[in-house]
C-alpha cells in the first residue's frame, strides 16, 4: 500500500485535533483533540516503521522491524498516564469551579 | 675629584636637612631654635658655595654624577650636577640673600604661634632645596624637579596663613599658571628626546647634537622653553600670578618672587644659550615679550597704591628688562641684572616689610607717609634701593641697566627708545613711591603713628648689608668704557658668549648720559607730584585702566577660567549624566521596556499560547519548506 | 626542583584558602586580625619574590604549570614576569595598607566582609599570574564576584543600583572577552602534553600568540577584548559606572577597586590584548590613544566640578588610567616602561588618596566638598599625608608618578607631538582640581561639619606613612622599579614590532 495513504491519513487527523484544540473551550473536549493528534503521530510511526522495516527486510531481523512499533506502544503507555493525570486534574477544575471552560482557567496570570 | 667636589652635594641636602628638621619637629622646636636651624644650614650652604665657586671661578667644571635616575636603553637621565661659572654665581645669589632673608625672618615672624613659625622656616628651607637643585642640575630633567620644586614652596609659602581664602586662591594661581608655563618646557625636554635622545646639557649643547636639530626644532624647543619662563618668570601673558602672590609673608616676597625664584627662567635660558642663539625667531618673540612686559607692568606700577603690589610690578617689569636682555643675545647683561636686582629688589621688599612690621600690617600707601622720621635704617636704605633700579649712576642698577639698554641700542634705535622709556616709568614709580611712604605727613591713624618705631637688629642688618651690595654690586661688571674689565663677563664667558654688539665707547658714553639725565629728570617730577602727597581721588580715564591692571584678570576670568568652568559643567550635566549615562541606562531601560511588552503576550488564555504554538509550527515548516 | 611550592602559587592560595577560613571566624575582632596577618603573610612572600626574579636560576620558583582539563587543552599555568611581579606586589602591598588603614571601620557581618576581600585579593592575584586564558578568565570572574556582593551588601545609600550598573557592565565586558578566547582558542595550533595527551587546540599564552588570525579577524575580535578591558579601565566612554561604584561602595572596597582592580584592564592589555593582537594594534592604536586622550581630558575637566570628594578621586582616576593605556599603545619603549612604573605608582597614591577621604568620611559623615573646610586647623598631621599624596598624584617631581608620567608623555610626545600637547593639558586640570580640593576641605575656616575632626590615629599613620615612603623612594630613586620591568618590556616591544 502507498505509503501516501498513510501520510494523508494522519495529517488529517492531527489538523483535526489542532483545529479542535484552537476553537474548542470545553478542556475535555480539547484533551480529546491532543489525544487525536498524539495518535495521528503514532499513526505515521508505525507506517513509516513498517516502510523502512520492508526495505530493509533482506538485511534485517525479524526483531529490528519491530523496533519501532515497541516505541509507539511506549508512547501509548505514557500517553494513558498522561491522560489519567490529565483527567484528574479536569476533574479537580470541576469540582472547585464548576466549569471546564479553558478560558476560565487563568488564574496563574496575575 | 677634588674635595669640594666631595661635598657638593651638601649644598643642596643642607637646607634639605632644616626642612626635615623644622618640619618634623616642628611642635618640640622652640622658635630661637627653629629659625636658628633654618638659617645656619643656608649659611653653611652659603659657605660652601663660596669654595664652588673659588673652584671654578678660573673657568673649571665640575660634573658630578651621583645615580641614575632614569635609564632606559634609549635614554640615561642621571641623577647629576654641573657646577660651573654660572651655576656657582646663581648658588651664591640663593644662598647669600637667603640667607640674610632668613635672618631677617626670624624676626619677621616673630609674632607667629611656634609651630608655625618652624612650618614657615621649614618651606623656607625646602624652598632654598629645590631652587638649589634647580641651578646645579647636569640635565634638563634635575633642572625640573627644582623647577617644579620651588612652584611648589612658592605655593605653600603664599598660602602660609592659609585660613584666609583669598590667600590660598592666590596661592593656587601662582601654582596653576606655573603649571602651564611647566607643560611648555616639559614638551621642549620631550622634543629634546625626541630629536637628541637625551637631556644632559653637555650633551645636548654639544655640536654633534645641535646637528641633529633643524631650525624648526630649534625654533619650536626654544620657544615652548620659553613658555616655561613665562611661568615661572612671569612675563605676559602668564604674569598675573605674582602680583596676587604678595599674600605670601613679605621675605618671602624678597627671596622668591623678586630675588631667586622669577629668575629661574633667566637662568633656564642663560644656561641653554648655546640653543638660543641659534632661534633667531625666538629671541624675537623674547625681545618683544620682554619689552611688552617691561612696559605692561611699569604702567601698572604707577597707579598701585599697595606697597608690596608696587613692588611686584616692578620685579615684573625688571624680568621683562632681562628678557629684553637675553633675547638681544646680551646674556650677561642679563645675568647681571639678576645679580643687582636681587639685591635691590630683596632689600626694597625687606624694606617694605620693615614698613609694614611697623605699620601694625597695614600696606596701603595712602594710609602711610613721613615715615623716615620715624624709621631712618629703613628709609634710608629703601631709597638706596629706589637708587640702584632707577639706574643712577654708581648704584649697581646703572650698570647692568646700562648694559641692557646698550645691547638694545645695538638692535636699533627704536628699541632703545622703548626700552629707555620703560626705564624711565622704573624711576617715576619707584620714587613715586619712596615719596608717598618716606616723605609728607603721615596719614595713618593715630595709634599707627604711636605705634612707629624702627624695626629690630635682625631686620635692618640684613636691610644694611644689601643696601651695600646694591651700591657696589655692580662693580663687579664695570664696562670697558669707564674703564672697567667686566669680571663678571670674564668669569662667566666660558659658559655664557658675551653680547656680539660691540658700540663705539663715544656713543656708549652718550647713552649713558642720557639714560642718566632723564632718569634724574623722571625722579624730580615723581617728587614735584608726590612731595606732599596728600592723597587722591579715585583715578578716572586711564589712569581707572592702569589702577585696575588693564583688566587682565577679569579678562582671563571670561576667557578661560569661565569658559573651562561651563564645559566642565555642560560635560557634567549634559554629556555624562544625559549622554553616556543616559544612553547606557538607555539600554537598561529598553530591555525592561521591552520585556514589559512581550509580558503582556502571557495573558493567559490557553487558547492563544495554542494558537501561537500553532503559527510557530507552520512558520517553522515554511521555513523548513521554502528557504 | 618540581616538589617547592612556587610563588605565584602562594600568591593566589594563600589569600583564597585565608579568606574561606575567615568565613568561619567569630566575632568583630578576630576575622580583621586575621585579614591583617594573611596579607601580611602574601607581602612577605612578594618581597621575598623579588629577590629571585633572574629567571635563568630561580625559573622553579617562579613558573608552575600543572594538568587540569588536559583535553581541551588547558592547564594550571601560572607565572611570574615582570608585569606580574609588579602587580603581584602592588596588590601584596594594598591589601595590608587597606585593612590597616580602614581598621577602625565597623562592618556587619565582619568575618564575611574580610573574606570576601581575601577572595577577591586572591583572584586579582590569579589574575596577574595566569599563563592561561581560560585560567585568566576565571580569575577574572572570581575578582570580579567578591566585589559585587561586597559593593551590594555593604555599600551607601544607592548601593543597588550602583553595584548593578557595575556587575551589568563589567560581566558585558567579560562575555565579549569570553566569545573572543573561545574563537581564538579554536584557531591556535595543537598542543603535545609531556604525558602524551594530545588537544586539537590550547589556551596557554604560548598558544595564543601563535594563534594563526587573519588580519579581518584580528581587527573585531581585537575590540572584544579592547571593549572588556577598556570597561575595566575605565577608558571613555565606557566609564560610567565608576564614579558611582567608587561613590557607593564601602571605601575599603572602593580602594581595592581604584587602587589594584581597574589594573586588571591595562594588565590585559599588556598580556593579552597587545601581544595576541599585533596587527590590530598597528592599525587601532591612533583611534585608541584619541579616545583616550578624549578620556583624560573629558575626565579632568568632570573633576573639576564635582562637589563630591569621592567622585572626583574617581575621575582623576580615570584621567590617570587613561594616560596609561594611551601610553601603552605607543608601543615605545619609553611609553611602556613609564606605564609599567605607573601601574605601580598610581596603584600606591589613589589608595592613599582614598585613605585620606575614608578618614574624613568616617569622622564628618560627609563627602562634600562645600560642607568641608578648615580641616587643616582640626588635623594637621593628615593634612600634611594628604598634600603629599595628592601633590604625588599630580607628578610633582621627586614623587613616583613623575617618573612614570615624564616617560610615557615622552613615549606619547614620539608618536605624535600634538597626542603629547592634548594629554599635557591634563596635568594643568589636574593641578586646578587638587589644588581646589585641597583649599576648600583642608584651608578656611572649620566648617560646622569638620568641627568633629580630630587628627588621626596610629594604624592610620602607620599605613600612610607607607604610602608616603613609597612615594618619596620610588620618586627619587625609580630605576630598581624600571630594572624589574624592563625584561617584560621588551618582551612585549618584541611581540609588537
Amino acid at each position: 500500500m502507498d505509503i501516501k495513504a498513510y501520510i494523508f491519513l494522519s495529517l488529517t487527523l492531527f489538523t483535526i485535533g489542532i483545529i479542535g484544540v484552537l476553537v474548542r473551550r470545553n478542556a475535555i473536549l480539547v484533551f480529546m483533540c491532543i489525544e487525536l493528534m498524539l495518535n495521528a503521530v503514532n499513526l505515521l510511526l508505525v507506517a513509516f516503521s513498517k516502510m523502512h522495516a520492508a526495505s530493509t527486510a533482506a538485511k534485517a531481523s525479524a526483531s529490528y522491524a519491530a523496533d519501532a512499533q515497541i516505541f509507539v506502544f511506549f508512547i501509548m503507555v505514557v500517553a494513558a498516564a498522561e491522560v489519567s493525570v490529565g483527567l484528574a486534574i479536569i476533574v479537580m477544575l470541576y469540582r472547585n469551579t464548576h466549569s471546564v471552560d479553558i478560558n476560565f482557567l487563568n488564574r496563574l496570570k496575575n | 675629584m677634588s674635595n669640594i667636589a666631595k661635598l657638593v652635594w651638601l649644598i643642596p641636602v643642607l637646607p634639605l636637612i632644616g626642612f626635615l628638621v623644622n618640619g618634623l619637629f616642628r611642635k618640640n622646636l622652640s622658635k630661637g631654635l627653629s629659625g636658628f636651624i633654618g638659617s645656619s644650614v643656608v649659611l653653611a650652604s652659603f659657605v660652601l658655595s663660596v669654595l664652588v665657586f673659588m673652584q671654578v671661578k678660573n673657568g673649571e667644571v665640575l660634573n658630578i654624577h651621583y645615580f641614575d635616575f632614569i635609564r632606559l636603553s634609549v635614554l640615561n637621565i642621571g641623577f647629576e650636577f654641573k657646577l660651573d661659572a654660572l651655576s656657582a654665581l646663581f648658588l651664591l645669589i640663593i644662598t647669600g640673600v637667603g640667607f640674610l632673608i632668613h635672618v631677617y625672618s626670624t624676626a619677621y615672624m616673630h609674632d607667629e604661634p611656634g609651630k608655625d613659625f618652624a612650618r614657615y622656616f621649614s618651606f623656607l628651607n625646602l624652598f632654598v632645596f629645590s631652587m638649589l637643585l634647580l641651578v646645579m642640575g647636569g640635565n634638563f630633567v634635575i633642572l625640573f624637579i627644582g623647577w617644579e620644586g620651588v612652584g611648589l614652596c612658592s605655593y605653600l609659602l603664599i598660602g602660609y596663613w592659609f585660613k584666609r581664602e583669598d590667600y590660598t586662591d592666590a596661592a593656587n594661581k601662582a601654582f596653576i599658571m606655573n603649571r602651564i608655563g611647566d607643560l611648555g618646557f616639559l614638551l621642549a625636554v620631550f622634543w629634546l628626546i625626541a630629536k637628541v635622545g637625551s637631556v644632559n646639557f653637555d650633551e645636548v649643547f654639544s655640536a654633534a647634537s645641535l646637528a641633529k636639530l633643524s631650525a624648526t626644532d630649534i625654533t619650536g624647543i626654544t620657544l615652548l622653553l620659553f613658555v616655561g619662563a613665562t611661568g615661572k618668570s612671569a612675563q605676559i601673558p602668564l604674569y598675573t600670578w605674582l602680583p596676587d602672590a604678595m599674600a605670601g609673608p613679605t621675605p618671602v616676597s624678597a627671596l622668591i618672587h623678586a630675588a631667586t625664584m622669577v629668575t629661574a627662567g633667566i637662568y633656564m635660558i642663560a644656561r641653554s644659550n648655546a640653543l638660543f642663539s641659534l632661534a633667531e625667531f625666538t629671541q624675537t618673540v623674547i625681545t618683544i615679550v620682554g619689552l611688552a612686559t617691561a612696559l605692561l607692568a611699569a604702567s601698572i606700577a604707577i597707579k598701585q597704591n599697595d606697597i608690596k603690589k608696587v613692588l611686584a610690578y616692578s620685579t615684573v617689569s625688571q624680568l621683562g628688562f632681562m628678557f629684553i636682555a637675553l633675547g638681544t643675545g646680551n646674556y650677561v647683561a642679563a645675568v647681571f641684572h639678576v645679580l643687582t636686582h636681587a639685591f635691590f629688589k630683596a632689600l626694597m621688599f625687606l624694606g617694605s616689610g620693615s614698613v609694614i612690621h611697623a605699620m601694625g600690617g597695614e600696606q596701603d600707601i595712602r594710609n602711610m607717609g613721613g615715615l623716615h622720621k620715624h624709621m631712618k635704617i629703613t628709609s634710608i636704605t629703601f631709597l638706596i634701593g629706589c637708587l640702584a633700579i632707577s639706574g643712577i649712576p654708581g648704584f649697581s642698577g646703572f650698570f647692568s641697566k646700562d648694559e641692557i639698554l646698550a645691547g638694545a641700542y645695538g638692535h636699533g634705535p627704536l628699541l632703545y627708545a622703548v626700552v629707555l622709556f620703560a626705564a624711565l616709568l622704573t624711576a617715576f614709580y619707584m620714587f613715586r613711591l619712596y615719596f608717598i611712604t618716606f616723605t609728607g605727613k603721615f596719614r595713618g591713624t593715630h595709634e599707627q603713628e604711636h605705634h612707629l618705631h624702627e624695626s629690630p637688629a635682625a631686620m635692618t642688618i640684613p636691610l644694611v648689608i644689601l643696601a651695600v651690595l646694591s651700591v657696589i654690586g655692580g662693580l663687579v661688571g664695570v664696562p670697558e668704557a669707564l674703564g672697567g674689565n667686566h669680571m663678571l663677563a670674564r668669569f662667566l664667558s666660558p659658559v655664557v658668549p658675551s653680547a656680539g654688539h660691540h658700540i663705539e665707547h663715544s656713543t656708549e658714553y652718550l647713552l649713558m648720559g642720557l639714560s642718566s639725565v632723564l632718569v634724574i629728570a623722571s625722579i624730580l617730577f615723581a617728587w614735584s607730584r608726590f612731595k606732599n602727597y596728600t592723597g587722591e581721588g579715585d583715578a578716572g580715564g586711564f589712569g581707572k585702566l592702569l589702577q585696575n591692571k588693564w583688566y587682565v584678570d577679569e579678562l582671563y576670568q571670561a576667557t578661560i577660567v569661565n569658559p573651562l568652568r561651563s564645559i566642565s559643567g555642560f560635560f557634567d550635566r549634559i554629556i555624562e549624566k544625559k549622554g553616556i549615562d543616559g544612553f547606557v541606562n538607555g539600554i537598561g531601560k529598553a530591555v525592561s521596556y521591552g520585556s514589559r511588552q512581550m509580558r503582556l503576550v502571557q495573558n493567559g488564555q490557553v487558547g492563544v499560547y495554542v494558537l501561537l504554538m500553532v503559527i510557530g509550527m507552520l512558520v517553522l515548516f515554511i521555513i523548513q519548506l521554502f528557504v | 626542583m618540581g616538589s617547592y611550592i612556587t610563588f605565584p602559587e602562594l600568591f593566589i592560595w594563600i589569600p583564597i584558602l585565608a579568606g574561606i577560613i575567615c568565613f568561619f571566624l567569630k566575632g568583630e575582632k578576630s576575622p580583621k586580625i586575621w585579614a591583617i596577618l594573611s596579607s601580611l603573610l602574601v607581602l612577605a612572600a612578594a618581597v621575598t619574590s623579588l629577590f629571585y626574579t633572574d629567571d635563568t636560576k630561580y625559573a622553579t620558583y617562579n613558573n608552575v604549570n600543572y594538568y587540569w582539563m588536559k583535553e581541551i587543552g588547558n592547564s594550571f599555568f601560572v607565572g611570574l614576569d615582570g608585569t606580574g611581579r609588579i602587580l603581584g606586589l602592588l596588590t601584596a602591598i594594598a591589601f595590608p595598607v587597606i585593612f590597616i588603614s580602614t581598621q577602625k571601620n565597623t562592618y556587619k557581618n565582619t568575618s564575611a566582609f574580610y573574606g570576601l576581600m581575601l577572595l577577591t585579593q586572591g583572584g586579582l592575584m590569579g589574575v596577574f599570574v595566569a599563563m592561561d586564558a581560560l585560567l585568566f578568565y576565571f580569575f577574572w570572574e572570581l575578582a570580579l564576584i567578591p566585589v559585587y556582593f561586597l559593593c551590594s551588601k555593604w555599600g551607601g545609600e544607592k548601593r543597588i543600583q550602583a553595584t548593578f550598573k557595575f556587575f551589568v557592565y563589567t560581566f558585558a565586558g567579560s562575555l565579549l572577552m569570553l566569545i573572543g578566547i573561545i574563537y581564538v582558542y579554536q584557531h591556535t595550533p595543537q598542543r603535545i602534553f609531556e604525558d602524551g595527551t594530545v588537544s586539537a587546540h590550547s589556551f596557554a599564552l604560548n598558544s595564543f600568540l601563535n594563534a594563526s588570525l587573519t588580519m579581518e579577524e584580528q581587527n573585531w575580535l581585537f575590540w572584544l577584548f579592547f571593549v572588556a578591558f577598556a570597561i575595566k579601565m575605565p577608558v571613555f566612554p565606557f566609564h560610567t559606572w565608576q564614579p558611582d561604584t567608587y561613590d557607593q561602595s564601602p571605601t575599603s572596597v572602593t580602594m581595592v577597586l581604584s587602587g589594584v582592580m581597574v589594573k586588571m584592564g591595562l594588565f590585559g592589555v599588556i598580556r593579552w590584548l597587545i601581544p595576541v593582537f599585533p596587527g590590530a594594534t598597528l592599525q587601532f592604536d591612533s583611534l585608541v590613544i584619541i579616545l583616550c586622550i578624549i578620556g583624560i581630558i573629558y575626565a579632568s575637566c568632570l573633576a573639576i566640578v564635582q562637589d563630591n570628594i569621592k567622585k572626583l578621586v574617581a575621575y582623576s582616576s580615570i584621567a590617570h588610567i587613561g594616560l596609561m593605556c594611551a601610553a601603552l599603545f605607543t608601543t615605545n619603549e619609553m611609553g611602556v616602561q613609564g606605564a609599567m612604573i605607573q601601574l605601580f605608582s598610581h596603584g600606591i597614591n589613589i589608595i592613599g588618596m582614598w585613605v585620606v577621604v575614608d578618614i574624613l568620611e568616617r569622622q564628618t559623615g560627609v563627602k562634600n566638598i562645600s560642607q568641608l573646610g578648615g580641616v587643616a586647623q582640626k588635623a594637621p598631621v593628615l593634612t600634611i599625608f594628604l598634600v603629599i599624596i595628592a601633590l604625588a598624584n599630580i607628578a610633582l617631581p621627586l614623587t613616583n608618578a613623575f617618573v612614570g608620567e615624564f616617560l610615557m608623555f615622552s613615549g606619547l610626545f614620539q608618536v605624535n607631538t600634538w597626542y603629547a600637547i592634548a594629554a599635557g593639558i591634563s596635568i594643568i586640570l589636574a593641578a586646578v582640581y587638587t589644588l581646589r580640593m585641597i583649599q576648600k576641605v583642608f584651608y578656611g575656616d572649620v566648617s560646622p561639619a569638620a568641627e568633629v575632626v580630630t587628627d588621626i590615629s596610629f594604624s592610620e599613620k602607620a599605613a600612610l606613612f607607607v604610602i608616603v615612603v613609597l612615594v618619596f623612594v620610588l620618586g627619587v630613586m625609580p630605576q630598581p622599579l624600571i630594572e624589574l620591568t624592563k625584561k617584560a618590556v621588551n618582551t612585549f616591544l618584541a611581540t609588537v614590532n
